[in-house]
């Protein structure tokens, strides 16, 4: 009985939603942000969130990400019914399922990079010289293995995002969310931030990235389009477009790969 | 309890300034406790030294009119005991530790060489100086039964009165002309501070054995008779029986409580007592007050210190902290701040007793009677009680607006 459930859930999607719903009620006026969301994330997925502003993607965002909760629907992360969880048991499902990257960064500024870094972990309960080490192979493999004793004020946008990603990274999560990643950036180190999530999609990593830049969101496997609450478009990046952004990204990147293989091997 | 410990660490190093007053108004809430608490008690040690001066578990009674009438005999009559009086109840009432009768010549020329005073004489049996605490300075005495038995002219000494005849020469062996008959000096009353009294303070009269006194002035009935007993219990009891004997002898109503007018100090002590602690009480809510206004303080830098870090929390929230990671570091900051305070506190307010100790009580009116403050193991346990009560506080309120923080709310607005 124990092993078929196990093996249920291996072959189960990581990210299960039917029918999500979400109402944010101000008192006066209620909002229904997701009216009826159906998604499913695979193991290894690249899913790239594209829409307008307000249709409903960090909404979405959020409760992928359990820091809230759903108003109606059903939600399974890893096959574990999200719905019921106490609060800590929430923090919890975050810490071990979850990486998080934004838009602003968020970065705890007092601390260094390293500290930023190990922050997961310490939540995680990673013993100091474990920790010690995983902050200092995903420094390396972010490109800032020289920068950990750096505050973030002392860190470009770029670098900061790069911190962020090792972060998201630290407790090894079923998932990588990023919610705009790109928006603070210029052109160029966006460009790069998404060569490293391409990095991680290769290592087989699974993300889920919101953006506004379609160039961007098509280099991504798939692409969920929202509108108004609804998903209006969920479709595979298609060859001919898939291909482009292979082709486009192979100059930028390859390097970066290389070095990874490099310290992998 | 580890990680609240590392983020407790991480956070700590941040607002000194911020730190350093906080634990300033907890020090000075400290400090206003301790003094406030350390006089009351002065004052109630104080309260109770001066008000045992005069002696312990008396009943002072003035015979008066009778306001009853009492086997045939109309209200209105004045008893009167005398100086058998004395003899008669301790004779019949062996439970007392002493019976003592007064008669008083007031305003009577007490002479030594050119100088005269005006004062009062009190004329009494051997057991007063023990029991009203006539303690003689070294060299002297009081006097004793066979003084009495034996009429002889001898007089003691109230220390104030005694300085005023004689200046500051030892009185004792001298003679005293006493309404013109001349008494030696046997004693001098060693210095107190009395807060009760009758008919005026003991350093301000001088004492004779009471067959002495009749000799002189011709009078037996009593001004006074004072009852000590041996236990506070037993006291009522005395007053009865005391009522009951001479109500027999004399023929009044033993429940006419007016013919002996009383003022039983066991009664009165016990007032005293619940007095002293409601100024102890008083004290310490102004006290606590003052400390609290100290922990509000704590309080609302800790809920500035919430706001400010409102992202940081989120953040961290995201990353998988538990509600006690993010509250805890509060909890700890607040009680650091009191528990510092409280430690500067207790040291200025030790400092400052210790100050306030050296200065010498004697001679000093306001200390006689306020007394010296003086720190307790008692005001130590609630001091830091209330200390205790008011860090947690002041560390949990805003630490649990930390933990109800959303950080989906938080994250939004970038
Ligand atoms: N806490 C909230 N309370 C009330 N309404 C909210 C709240 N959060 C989001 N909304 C509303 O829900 C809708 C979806 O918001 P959401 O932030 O998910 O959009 P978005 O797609 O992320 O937009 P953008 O691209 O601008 O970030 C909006 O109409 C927004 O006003
Ligand atoms: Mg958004």
């Amino acid at each position: 009985m124990a092993t078929r459930h196990e093996e249920i859930r291996a072959d189960r999607p990581i990210i299960e939603m039917v029918d999500i719903r979400k109402v944010y009620d101000t008192g006066k006026v209620k909002v229904e942000a997701l009216k009826g969301i159906d998604l499913s994330v695979a193991k290894g997925e690249f899913i790239a969130i594209v829409g307008p502003s307000g249709s409903g993607k960090s909404t979405l965002m959020n409760l992928i990400g359990c820091l809230d909760t759903a108003t109606g629907g059903e939600f399974r992360i890893g096959g574990e019914l999200v719905k019921g969880l106490s609060r800590d048991q929430l923090a919890d499902v975050r810490n071990r399922r979850i990486g998080f990257v934004f838009q602003a960064f968020n970065l705890l500024p007092q601390i260094s990079a390293a500290e930023n870094v190990a922050m997961p972990m310490i939540f995680g309960g990673v013993p100091a010289k474990a920790r010690k080490e995983r902050v200092a192979e995903l420094m390396e493999k972010v490109g800032l293995g020289d920068r950990m004793e750096h505050k973030p004020t002392e860190l470009s946008g770029g670098q900061m995002q790069r911190v962020a990603i090792a972060r998201a990274l630290a407790m090894n999560p079923d998932i990588v969310l990023a919610d705009e990643p790109t928006g603070n950036l210029d052109t160029s180190s966006g460009g790069d931030i998404m060569g490293v999530f391409l990095d991680l999609w290769k290592q087989g990593r699974t993300l889920v990235v919101i953006t506004h830049d379609m160039a961007l969101a098509r280099r991504a496997g798939r692409i969920v389009e929202i509108r108004d609450g609804r998903i209006v478009r969920d479709a595979a990046v298609g060859p001919e477009e898939g291909a482009a952004s292979v082709s486009a990204a192979a100059g930028a990147h390859v390097q970066g790969l290389a070095s990874t293989a490099e310290q992998a091997a | 309890m580890k990680v609240i410990w590392q983020m407790f660490l991480q956070s700590a190093h941040i607002a000194k300034k911020r730190a350093f007053l906080t634990i300033a108004a907890i020090a000075w809430g400290t400090v206003a406790i301790l003094l406030l608490l350390s006089f009351g008690e002065g004052l109630k040690i104080q309260l109770n030294k001066n008000r045992r001066a005069m002696g312990e578990r008396l009943a002072v009674m003035w015979p008066g009119e009778t306001t009853k009438p009492w086997k045939g005999l109309p209200a209105g009559r004045p008893i009167r005991p005398t100086i058998d009086d004395i003899e008669y109840l301790s004779a019949r009432m062996p439970e007392l530790e002493a019976v003592i009768g007064e008669i008083y010549s007031w305003r009577t020329a007490l002479g030594y060489g050119a100088k005269v005073v005006n004062g009062r004489v009190v004329g009494t049996n051997a057991v007063y100086g023990e029991a009203r605490k006539h303690y003689p300075v070294a060299g002297g005495r009081f006097f004793s039964d066979v003084d009495v038995s034996e009429r002889r002219r001898v007089v003691f000494l109230g220390d104030e009165i005694a300085a005023d005849i004689f200046g500051k020469g030892d009185p004792v062996g001298k003679t005293l002309l006493l309404s013109n008959s001349p008494f030696t000096v046997i004693g001098v009353m060693q210095k107190k501070t009395q807060m009760g009294m009758y008919g005026g303070p003991d350093s301000k009269h001088v004492v004779i054995p009471v067959s002495t006194f009749k000799a002189l002035f011709g009078r037996e009935r009593l001004n006074v008779l004072v009852l000590q007993v041996k236990k506070d219990d037993d006291m009522k009891m005395a007053l009865r029986r005391v009522n009951e004997l001479l109500g027999a002898k004399y023929g009044y109503d033993p429940n006419d409580d007016r013919v002996l007018q009383t003022w039983d100090t066991v009664k009165s002590g016990k007032i005293t007592a619940n007095i002293t602690i409601g100024i102890q009480l008083f004290l310490g809510i102004i006290g606590a007050l003052t400390l609290l206004i100290g922990g509000v303080g704590v309080a609302n830098i800790m809920y500035a210190v919430v706001k400010e870090r409102t992202r940081e929390i989120g953040v961290k929230m995201a990353l998988g902290a538990r509600s006690a990671w993010i509250t805890g570091p509060f909890v700890l900051e607040g009680l650091l701040y009191t528990v510092l305070g409280g430690v500067a506190g207790l040291s200025i307010a030790m400092v400052i007793i210790a100050g306030l100790g050296l200065i010498p009580a004697d001679g000093n009116k306001v200390m006689e009677f306020l007394g010296k403050p003086t720190l307790s193991w008692q005001i130590g346990v609630a001091t830091s009680g209330i200390l205790g009560l008011i860090g947690l506080a002041a560390g949990y309120f805003p630490a649990r607006r930390a933990a109800l923080i959303d950080p989906a709310q938080t994250l939004r607005y970038e």
